[in-house]
């Protein structure tokens, strides 16, 4: 299991697309610390023949027939969009 | 030095459903923004995707027209980005489980001339998996305005080995991977309404080595030609990098087909970090021999085996099978004209010349055209049976394609069956020998060719109603009567 | 009339409105007032609509007058936590990135509720994000516990269980990610019901974690719990992960189970980090079972209980790090002014949007799935979460459900956990397994600390068979009158 010190708090916070003041950098990393050393305890565990659980009780071929249903009203659909032109939502250009 | 290309094509083909990929509201084009929306396309908070049974349907049947093995088990997994265009900020895609892989692409390369049919070749095939479309950005100057309609169609990413070695092949792939598309009702590929598009992996190496070399890849390339193009010009940019002592750099690039160029979209190759995880909203696909065999049942006959059908059924010759083969439809058409006509020679030809140009004239789409299989074929036998004459035919066949009228009819109507009146036809030539002394004379000296301009006199004066055959047989006749010349 | 009604169950409500002794606008009104007189010190609302509910209560009252009752839930109100969607109502999460959001759809359950013929009754307070155990982490308001103002109420769900407690709803709904309902059951001294999952549709629940989130009812009692969970409990085809069979009649249900049963005790749960007036009180409980004539049985949790908080906390964040990507500014929810490009607006919309615990969790759950370590974190994760399911079936074999302590002390004070992250994930450790196994529990009343603070008992049932859980926990209740008592506001 990876060391807790290799917490790259600026790539993952990259990653997140959360902007950290450097406060929160220095404070989510201590306690993000203390998290991973807790957390590494599960490379204790044997789980060589074990198969992962992605769900309690899997099923499986859950599915719609392809059969339209009404959806939402342009307005609804726009209703909480914090910017809006010619029914459609605004934001900034990307910049790469 | 000589170069070899690598090129490995990766294309996204919008599945042929009535409503998006994970939710039911209706899948579409040219909507008004945001018509198409509900919770899930939107991404609201709260809201679940749900799997759309026939997209699962439809990339079985595309896995099994191509030779690909399917999963038993697939599962489905989150890719992790941001983008304006990507409600969610995550793909619902396949990562390490794709439902297809392997499989091959039969493609045709162009051969020594248009007559003649070009070296065939399988493409191999990586994967092909489903995933989800994401919305249309609007660029406005400093904004970019989002319509989600297209946001959650079903997309089906096709994936191929980098086994193409030439702009030309990668063309040839392209060609006969949306023909397979068409035939299997899978998408419409077309190609300017965004149904098919295309991004290429292209590197050149010395001829004959095994290494790769640097890939660069190409976006955007959206129209069929355009990937020719782009790669070709790809190819040439990187065998002038390498010869002018550079390296080539592995980034992105973007095609203009109308300038014929390219730029780099991103010079520093910021690795992605996708963080796939398996999506623990949605539960994992089975697909049992009994799915697979109900599929299987409705999978067409692919282009490249019926075009060898038609050589050896019908005989027809290459170029009226490159040309009807492409079109499911035209030869499902085919098929039914020569069968009934007993002609799959003539029918092909009529279906192939004349009826794909009124077609094109009229911008008539087949389904909607009044000249069925019947109107062939009744065509077919008339000319066949000496009824009319193959210029009748022609002369005809614009006016049955646009009314519908049965062949049989409008000659009846029009009384235009050929004269076979031996008195007529006696008469006829009689009156073309009398007009046309100096071809007489050249006929008699040996010129085979000159008795043409008196059967052109006939024709003439009989509207074309005259048996071609008949007017041959007593023309010849006559000619060779000694008092024929001396009788007027 | 008004101060009889609040702490009625919602059996007699249901009996009052259907004598005519109460009508449901009567009967909203009460709570109405005792949310005018209670919250300010509660603060279990996040918002509330009087003249809507009202309304809904008139439309009530007229179709029972008409004889076209729409269900068991005909003219009586429910809250929700904020966190559930209901159409036209404020739907925030308790977070600022969602505080003017407007919900344009229904969640299964909110619709399931309105079928039948519940009154919608206010927004109620949370950890934002449904991502703590205090409700200090709202980003609006702490809720205060009803029994003791300066404590809090437990979390996530501390408004529905704060506003039950304190007679401002007879009903609620939560949900629970990690023990996000029982915990504030007990902290609360109220019933607190997880079901197992896929049985309640999560269509319409803000997705914290995915594979772990199941919403349930909060109620006076065992019936009640009983009864709001038939309402809204089966199949749904708008959630995949929704178990495909029907549910029975719990409330007809578990009058026919009558035990004895088999009730093992899972010895780790009992260690040295449990508070000796919640052990005193859960064995307490044990030994009415056995008095009762049930057979009681030490069994071994061993991974459970050593595991479930690391495996936790890989699964849930890592989710949630990708559930909660979509509050991005773009389409809805707080959009920062600042942002000069799109990237940039998610970088500051996100940063002002969440609060410090969603953040933290959000950077926990991208590092563990980020590249590398996919394999050593969250397949490693999904893999002692099948050792921790087996756990649970192992022990299953021998006995018919399990009994256990909710959390390991009553109520805390405010702001006592809140500097220590780790801290205050480890209060989960007797609530996450059971969301890891997918198994169903409840939190019922088992007596009080010397402080007056409710102490809650966890009976931890098997996949599915609620109605038999129920039961179990009914059981009890009717032994006891740990419900009746109420806090005094
Ligand atoms: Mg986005
Ligand atoms: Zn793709």
């Amino acid at each position: 299991m990876a060391s807790p010190s290799d917490i790259d708090i600026d790539y993952v916070a990259n990653l997140a697309r959360i902007a950290l003041t450097d406060t929160e950098k220095e404070i989510f990393s201590r306690q993000l610390g203390d998290v991973l050393r807790y957390i590494e305890k599960l490379s204790a565990v044997d789980v060589s023949h074990v198969e992962p659980t992605a769900h309690a009780f899997p099923i499986s071929n859950v599915w719609a027939e392809d059969t339209p249903q009404p959806g939402l009203p342009v307005e609804a659909a726009l209703r909480n969009a914090p910017a809006q032109r010619d029914d459609m939502i605004v934001v900034p250009v990307v910049v790469e | 030095m000589p170069y070899e290309a690598v090129i490995g094509l990766e294309v996204h083909v919008q599945v042929k459903t009535r409503s998006k990929m994970f939710t039911r509201v209706a899948a579409g084009y040219g909507e008004s923004p945001n018509t198409l929306t509900d919770p899930v396309v939107l991404a609201l908070p709260g809201a679940l995707p749900v799997m759309n049974k026939t997209a699962l349907d439809r990339i079985v049947k595309v896995g099994l027209m191509l030779g690909c093995e399917i999963a038993p088990v697939c599962k489905w997994d989150r890719k992790n980005y941001f983008y304006p265009d990507s409600p969610k900020n995550y793909q619902i895609s396949q990562y390490d489980q794709p439902i297809c892989q392997g499989g091959t692409v039969e493609i045709e390369l162009p051969g020594p001339s248009r007559n003649i049919m070009g070296e065939h070749l399988r493409i191999p095939l990586t994967r092909i998996h489903l995933e989800e479309d994401v919305g249309k950005l609007n660029h406005a100057g400093r904004e970019s305005l989002i319509d989600f309609n297209r946001a959650g169609t079903p997309l089906m990413e096709i994936v191929s080995e980098a086994a193409l070695r030439s702009a030309e092949e990668a063309f040839a792939y392209l060609t006969a991977l949306r023909t397979v598309m068409v035939y299997g009702g899978i998408s419409d590929c077309d190609m300017e309404k965004g149904q098919l598009r295309c991004d290429a992996n292209v590197s050149i190496r010395p001829a004959g080595a095994t290494e790769l070399g640097t890939k660069v890849e190409l976006k955007n390339l959206n129209s069929i030609s355009f990937v020719r193009d782009g790669i070709a010009h790809e190819i040439k940019r990187q065998i002038a990098v390498v010869e002018s002592g550079g390296t080539i750099v592995q980034e992105t690039r973007d095609y203009d087909g109308q300038t014929g160029t390219s730029q780099s979209l991103r010079s520093k190759e910021m690795a992605h970090d996708y963080r796939y995880f398996p999506d623990p909203d949605l539960m994992p696909v089975k697909v049992d021999e009994e799915w697979k065999a109900r599929i299987r049942a409705g999978c067409p006959e692919l282009p490249f085996d019926k075009q060898r059908r038609f050589f050896a059924e019908y005989q027809l010759p290459y170029t009226i099978t490159a040309v009807l083969t492409p079109d499911r439809d035209l030869c499902d058409y085919f098929e039914e004209a020569a069968k009934s006509s007993g002609q799959p020679q003539a029918a092909g030809n009529w279906i192939a010349n004349d009826l794909l140009r009124e077609l094109a004239a009229g911008k008539v789409a087949l389904a909607d055209c009044k000249m069925r299989p019947a109107h062939i074929a009744g065509l077919v036998r008339l000319v066949e049976a000496g009824v009319i004459s193959n210029n009748i035919a022609k002369e005809v066949f614009v006016e049955l394609f646009q009314t519908g009228e049965m062949p049989e009819a409008m000659v009846g109507r029009k009384g235009l069956k050929q004269s076979t009146d031996v008195g007529e036809l006696d008469q006829w030539c009689g009156a073309a020998i009398a007009a046309n002394p100096k071809s007489v004379t050249d006929f008699k000296a040996g010129k085979e060719n000159a008795i043409n301009a008196m059967k052109g006199f006939v024709m003439k004066q009989s509207k074309g109603k005259a048996n071609p055959r008949l007017v041959d047989e007593i023309l010849r006749a006559k000619l060779r009567a000694p008092s024929a010349g001396r009788m007027q | 009339m008004s101060s009889d009604l609040i702490f009625k169950s919602a059996a007699e409500l249901a009996a009052l409105l259907e004598t005519g002794q109460v009508s449901s606008v009567e009967l909203t009104q009460a709570f109405i007032d005792r949310r005018r007189a209670v919250d300010d010190r509660v603060k279990a609302f996040n918002s509330f609509d009087e003249t809507d509910a009202l309304a809904q209560a008139r439309a009530s009252d007229a179709r029972r007058a008409g004889g076209e009752m729409r269900g068991a839930l005909e003219g009586i109100p429910v809250g929700l936590k904020d966190v559930i969607a209901v159409a036209g109502q404020p739907l925030t999460c308790s977070s600022r990135m969602l505080a003017n959001f407007v919900s344009p759809y229904d969640a299964t359950v909110a619709a399931r509720l309105k079928s039948a013929g519940a009154i919608l009754w206010g927004r109620l307070n949370m950890d934002e994000f449904a991502m703590g155990s205090s409700t200090e982490n709202s980003a609006f308001q702490t809720t205060s516990n009803p029994w003791d103002l300066e404590r809090v109420p437990g979390g996530s769900s501390g408004g529905p269980a704060a506003a039950l407690a304190a007679g401002e709803v007879p009903l609620a709904l939560g949900s629970d990610t990690g023990g996000s309902i029982r915990q504030p059951a007990s902290f609360c001294g109220v019933v607190g019901f997880k079901p197992t999952y896929g049985l309640v549709s999560r269509y319409g629940l803000v997705a914290f974690a995915s594979s772990l989130d199941q919403i349930g009812p909060f109620a006076r009692t065992v019936e009640d719990a009983a009864l709001l969970l038939g309402a809204i409990g089966g199949h749904d085809p708008l959630d995949s992960t929704s178990y495909p069979a029907a549910i029975p009649d719990y409330r007809a249900e578990i009058k026919k189970h009558r035990g004895p049963w088999k009730l093992g005790v899972p010895k780790e749960y009992f260690g040295p980090g449990l508070n000796a007036e919640v052990a005193g009180a859960v064995r307490a409980a044990i030994e009415f079972y056995q008095g009762a004539g049930c057979e009681i049985r030490e069994v071994s949790l061993p991974v459970a209980a050593e595991y479930a908080i690391a495996t936790y906390y890989i699964i849930a964040t890592a989710e949630a790090s990708s559930n909660l990507a979509r509050y991005d500014g773009v389409r809805y929810g707080h959009r920062s002014k600042e942002g000069s490009d799109a990237i940039d607006l998610y970088f500051k919309s996100r940063a002002e949007g969440f609060g410090p615990e969603v953040k933290r969790r959000i950077i926990l759950g991208t590092y563990v799935l980020s590249s590398g370590y996919y394999d050593a974190f969250y397949l490693r994760a999904q893999k002692v979460r099948t050792l921790i399911r087996q756990d649970f079936l192992n022990a299953y074999r021998e006995v018919d459900a399990l009994l256990a302590p909710v959390a390991p002390t009553a109520a805390f004070k405010k702001g006592e956990k809140s500097s220590d992250p780790l801290a205050m994930y480890l209060s989960d450790i007797y609530t996450i397994s059971l969301n890891l196994a997918g198994l169903p529990g409840i939190s019922i009343p088992c007596g009080f600390t010397r402080e007056g603070l409710p102490i809650g008992l966890q009976i931890i049932g098997q996949p599915f068979q609620e109605a038999g859980l129920l039961a179990i926990a009914r059981a009890y209740e009717q032994a006891h009158g740990w419900n009746g008592m109420n806090p005094k506001l």
